[in-house]
């Protein structure tokens, strides 16, 4: 038997599908479960490890065993639960864990060797020889556990993140949900009401309860109207709110395509959204639990409520002849139904004393073997079971600020603690108040209650419905025959697993679940947890809340990782930045370097170089003799001013800067509090009260941050104002003997030695357009850096090509820069690695202790100052052929290569093509007394082993008068 | 002043690009100057004094305001001011002998690029940008958020324009953001 009448399918439609590569027929409003149950298939996966054959157990985002591949190619995607994949024409989808096929597996020889395989089995067995578990063991177990497969293809599909703002967001849209949600909404307030389910409604579409005197699920459809005409309401369907968050924070996933074969051009297929609410109400209602009973994972087996949900909703009868095992009066509700359905219903009891106690069918139910409370057995024939150990109230949202929930006796189940998490009201079944009538009214005055608290006014009016108690008596396993009776049916925990964890002591709850691997996996226990703890605590003779709760994070269902990745992926991971020469470098064909999101320069290849270091030690050749232009924009650029702006620069820098001169710029010292050196740059003073700070490029934020820190923590009393202007200047460095002529044919202004000399700063004019200019050296030759306003920046470039030309001038890159600065001996990135102090840098007589500044104090610790301390020193090749590998270390000759002979370490190397080989920076123990020594750079991962030379840093121009010149 | 230097906008044409997807039309504007403007300590009357007689809003927080000048916050004692690019391209020239030296004046014109974004349903759109409640702002609001990882300014001119001011360097990342937004609601 299949299809019986009823049902919110809609028939006038038939939508193809594929199942293992068979096809089969669904309607609009099927599910993939109830779709195959309509063909008459209960067969829909095998177990996780002893791959039993396992059909469809629930109806919602619970399930735990009818687990599903969907789609081929690259967007196949495992693991997916048939109960709530939607039904569409050509969908595909094939059942997992299973060799060769579902109907014959192999590896059901696993449930023939059951008992090799009991709790905490790996963790017994495979112990020797230790050698083999990384290599052999685990591959193989990983192997046989694994659940579905990746096609190891890019996902072709795109993925959004949004933001939503509301007053009232309400998770589950059933009957207390909606009733929330029109009491909200009705009084004007801003709402979002999110379900997981393609239908609202909620358990009002499976029932055949009324509400307000219609069919419940009419008056779902008639709210669901309503609350689409109000502007202020969003409804959003195929949306699960996955966790909640600080601060009103909560996320949501909202399948956008999934229900489609491809997304649309353009959409995303999902969007991971985050909502900002003011209130929350969790109206999403409860989850059946079974009782266990020997062999109860049988295909066919399912929750009762569930039964009746395929019956009522989607026009489904599993089997002519079922049976409902429950102890509560809501399995009485699906022995009704499905009697009205015209079906055979055997009904068994457990509160008449009546008893399940074994199946049979080995791919698909067959019978059933009841024990009633006289004592007798029977074996009845029958296509499904109906089981229901009551509901546990669904509280997993409101767990996430770790609450505890609390137990009800009343129902035999854990509801959510009030106040878990701030703003935060449960109503309905996921409170606990499993009634129609319940679920209605406590929305509404919830809402209100919220709403209240927002100051709006609302009021609550629910409509009529039924408000029966459950009637529940407490059973949870059938204490009879020595087989299986699942617990977990995902993974594959059985009563017999949880005596064996209490038996061999992992009895608290986390130890349980780790040991059995109750609760794991793609369910996260959402039908098995209380059974498992109750269990326990009848083995132990504790009640259920003295042997623990289990709380849950987020996220409440399974999100993909591409939802969480959104668009940030491939060339999209992360922004780029690029600087005002970008253009004009991009049409030179650059080769450009990463530099945090900045693009830089890093050299440019002339035709016939046929490598990098033909280009770099062309460029910084062609510097040195003539001139040389680098975009320097990246540098950070911070504006001080304010009439303190001079003494907060004197208190942040360690060298003196209450001297500075108005048009002069000064290198500067910045050290942390700790007294190791932060960042280094230049300040010049543009005016009486204006300064213009350059940073590194790296520390351009972190300096930005620091310097804020210092005005508005520190020393809110000084008048300093900051503000970045790393992007409104492009600069440009120009150097090398010819630099000045170079400039002074586009410079308005005299800038010879005499009227701009060394260290000037000042405003110009370039051809008319508004300049700086600043007369800095980081290259070591007669050097300027002029910046114009970015828009200008590529005009610039430009300008200073051509105007270079008759000096026949080069553009070069971070390399040519690095290999100068380290020809200089200046101190850069790999020197500033946040453990080097100034005395380590050579710079310690830079740290003035005439005054106090950030670090001065502690920069003077017995430890910073020790005379046998790292010092910057400049290292070469004993032999000019041999190459240094920056990172070696240094070691004495003879000396073992172990880190107790370890004397420091070369910090930068490259190829000087001035000197004509390899040099390098490195700190060295009491390097400044050092010089002429000779000793070993040996870098072990490189395998190299060099003799080296320890000279001064300063390989170029140690007296700096090309700078000067 | 042989040959004046040629300007590029950020997104690096000589001239401003719009783009227009289905009701969406993102449009750069490179034609405002602008200026951060903040009051030194213990002169904030005198500031508010000098603003209000030459004409520059300093709105609230979380507010922009158009008068002479416009104007939107940007932190305690401290706004940003725009003025027509022709006629301000040396904007702090203009302010400076305003405020005198009651005010520190920073030219911030080309450290941003400036979208123009109009669109039928302006909250639906930013949603899928940022955490700016676009449906409860009304014109006149303007705030610093987070766009694709980059720190921008929104200003709400009217119920159908926003402008947003991004990190100049990252025009394209930016643009490319905007556009991907506008595809994903088409």
């Amino acid at each position: 038997m299949s299809r019986i009448s009823g049902g919110q399918i809609d028939r006038s439609k038939t939508l193809r599908f594929q199942f293992d590569g068979v096809s089969y027929n669904g309607h609009p409003g099927d599910t993939l479960a109830s779709a195959l149950l309509a063909n008459n298939v209960r067969l829909m996966g095998r177990s996780f490890k002893y791959h039993r054959p396992r059909g469809v157990m629930a109806a919602g985002s619970e399930e735990p065993n009818a687990i599903v591949e969907l789609r081929s190619g690259a967007r196949q995607e495992p693991n997916t639960r048939a109960t709530v994949v939607e039904v569409f024409d050509g969908l595909q989808a094939q059942s997992q864990n299973r060799w060769p096929s579902l109907k014959f597996d192999a590896m059901a020889i696993n449930d023939r060797l059951s008992p090799f395989f009991a709790a905490g089995f790996y963790y017994k067995t495979f112990m020797w020889p230790a050698a083999f578990w990384e290599k052999i063991y685990e591959p193989i177990i990983r192997r046989a556990a694994g659940l579905g497969s990746l096609s190891k293809q890019d996902d072709p599909d795109a993925y959004d993140k949004g933001f939503l703002h509301c007053d009232l967001l309400i998770i589950g849209a059933g009957p207390a949900g909606l009733s929330a949600a029109l009491t909200a909404g009705r009084a004007g307030a801003r709402v979002i009401l999110a379900d997981e389910d393609f239908r609202m409604g909620g358990r009002l579409n499976a029932e055949t309860l009324e509400v307000g005197g219609a069919a419940g699920a009419d008056w779902a459809a008639q709210s669901v109207l309503e609350l689409a005409s109000l502007p202020n309401v969003r409804l959003m369907t195929r949306t699960t709110v996955i966790g909640a968050f600080d601060h009103g924070i909560y996320s949501a996933v909202e399948r956008v395509s999934d229900h489609l074969a491809q997304p649309l051009p353009g959409k995303p297929r999902q969007i991971l959204w985050r909502i900002y609410t003011k209130r929350a109400i969790l109206a999403a209602g409860a989850i059946e639990r079974p009782i266990a009973f020997e062999n109860n994972d049988r295909p066919g087996i399912m929750l009762a409520g569930a039964l009746r949900a395929y019956a009522n909703r989607w026009g489904v009868a599993v089997g002519e002849s079922v049976a409902v095992f429950t102890n509560n009066d809501d399995g009485l509700r699906t022995v009704a139904d499905l009697k009205a359905k015209g079906l055979n219903v055997t009904l068994i009891d457990a509160r008449q004393g009546d008893e399940v106690i074994d199946s049979a069918g080995r791919l698909g139910l067959k019978s059933i073997t009841i024990r009633r409370s006289n004592g007798r057995t029977e074996t009845v024939a029958v296509q499904a079971l109906g089981v229901s150990g009551g509901w546990n109230p669904n509280l997993n949202i409101a767990s996430n600020h770790r609450g505890r929930p609390v137990w009800d006796d009343q129902i035999a189940a854990f509801i959510p603690a009030p106040e878990s998490i701030a703003g935060l009201s449960c109503v309905g079944a996921a409170a606990g108040a499993f009634s129609t009538h319940a679920a209605l009214t406590m929305g509404a005055t919830h809402a209100v209650a919220a709403l209240a608290d927002l100051g709006l006014t609302a009021h609550a009016d629910a409509p009529t419905a039924e408000d029966a108690p459950l009637n529940l008596t407490p059973a949870w396993y059938v204490h009879s025959g020595k087989g299986r009776a699942w617990v977990d049916p995902q993974n594959d925990v059985t009563v017999k697993d949880v005596k064996l964890a209490k038996q061999e002591g992992f009895i608290s709850v986390e130890h349980l679940k780790r040991y059995t691997t109750l609760g794991m996996a793609t369910d996260q226990g959402k039908t098995g947890n209380v059974l498992g703890l109750a269990v326990m605590a009848e083995l132990t003779g504790k009640s259920i809340p003295e042997t623990g709760t289990t709380i849950y994070r987020p996220p409440y269902t399974p999100v993909a990782m591409g939802a969480l990745g959104g668009r940030a992926r491939g060339e999209d991971f992360k922004p780029t930045r690029q600087t005002p020469s970008h253009k004009w470098a991009t049409e030179q064909g650059a080769i450009f370097v990463e530099v945090g999101y900045w693009l830089r320069t890093q050299w440019l290849p002339r035709k016939g170089e046929t490598t990098w270091r033909q280009s770099v030690d062309r460029e910084v050749l062609q510097t040195r003799r003539s001139a040389g232009i680098c975009d320097v924009t990246t540098l950070g650029k911070i504006d001080i001013q304010g009439t303190d702006a001079g003494l907060f620069l004197d208190r942040v820098y360690a060298n003196n800067f209450a001297s500075l001169a108005v048009g002069k710029v000064r290198y500067g010292l910045m050290l942390r509090e700790d007294g190791m050196v932060m960042d280094d740059g230049t300040t010049a003073r543009m005016g009486q009260n204006e300064y213009v700070m350059t940073t590194t490029t790296a520390n351009a934020v972190p300096v930005f941050r620091h310097l804020e820190y210092c005005r508005q923590v520190l020393w809110p009393d000084l008048d300093v104002q900051l503000i970045s202007t790393t992007e409104a200047w492009a600069q440009y460095s120009v150097a090398g003997p010819n630099a000045r002529k170079l400039l002074q044919k586009l410079v308005d202004q005299d800038i010879s030695d005499a009227a701009f000399p060394y260290m000037a700063c000042g405003n110009i004019t370039v051809q008319g357009t508004r300049a700086r200019l600043f007369r800095i050296s980081f290259s070591g030759e007669l050097a300027y850096e002029i910046a114009v306003p970015t828009r200008y920046g590529d005009a610039m470039i430009r300008a200073l090509v051509e105007a270079g030309r008759e000096f026949d001038a080069v553009v070069y890159g971070t390399e040519a820069l690095g290999v100068m600065r380290v020809e200089k001996g200046h101190v850069a990135g790999n020197e500033l690695n946040g453990q080097s102090s100034a005395l380590n840098m050579g710079l310690g007589k830079m740290v003035s202790k005439k005054k106090d500044s950030i670090g001065m104090v502690l920069s003077q610790r017995i430890g910073m100052t020790a005379p046998d301390g790292y010092r910057l020193v400049g290292v070469k090749p004993v032999d000019p052929a041999q190459s240094l590998t920056a990172g070696a270390h240094f070691l004495a000759k003879g000396a073992e290569a172990v880190a107790a002979n370890d004397g420091g370490w070369l910090t930068s190397v490259v190829y000087s093509p001035h000197l004509g080989h390899s040099i390098g920076l490195g700190y060295l123990k009491s390097g400044d007394s050092r010089k002429g020594e000779r000793l070993r750079s040996v870098n072990l991962l490189a395998g190299t082993d060099v003799e080296v030379e320890i000279v001064s840093p300063h390989f170029f121009d140690p007296e700096g008068e090309r700078l000067r010149g | 002043m042989a040959n004046p230097l040629k300007p590029l906008t950020a997104l690096g044409n000589p001239t401003a690009q719009s783009d227009t997807i289905g009701a969406v039309t993102i449009t750069e504007n490179p034609d405002t100057a602008l200026a951060s403007l903040a009051s030194r300590l213990g002169r904030e009357a005198e500031v508010a004094s000098l603003a209000a007689s030459a004409g520059v809003p300093l709105p609230g927080p979380g507010r922009a305001e158009t008068a002479g000048y416009g104007a939107f916050w940007l932190g305690p004692e401290q706004w940003m001011i725009e003025a027509p690019f022709a006629t301000h391209e040396d904007i702090t020239a203009v302010l400076k002998p305003i405020f005198t030296d009651a005010a520190s004046i920073t030219e911030q014109t080309d450290a941003w690029v400036r979208f123009d974004i109009t669109a039928s349903d302006l909250p639906g759109y930013f949603e899928r940008l940022c955490n700016f409640d676009m449906a409860r702002a009304t014109p006149g609001a303007a705030t610093r958020t987070v766009i694709d990882h980059l720190g921008c300014y929104i200003i709400r001119r009217s119920l159908t324009l926003v402008s947003l001011l991004g990190p100049r360097s990252s025009a394209h990342s930016l643009h490319h953001a905007l556009v991907t937004a506008a595809r994903a609601i088409l």
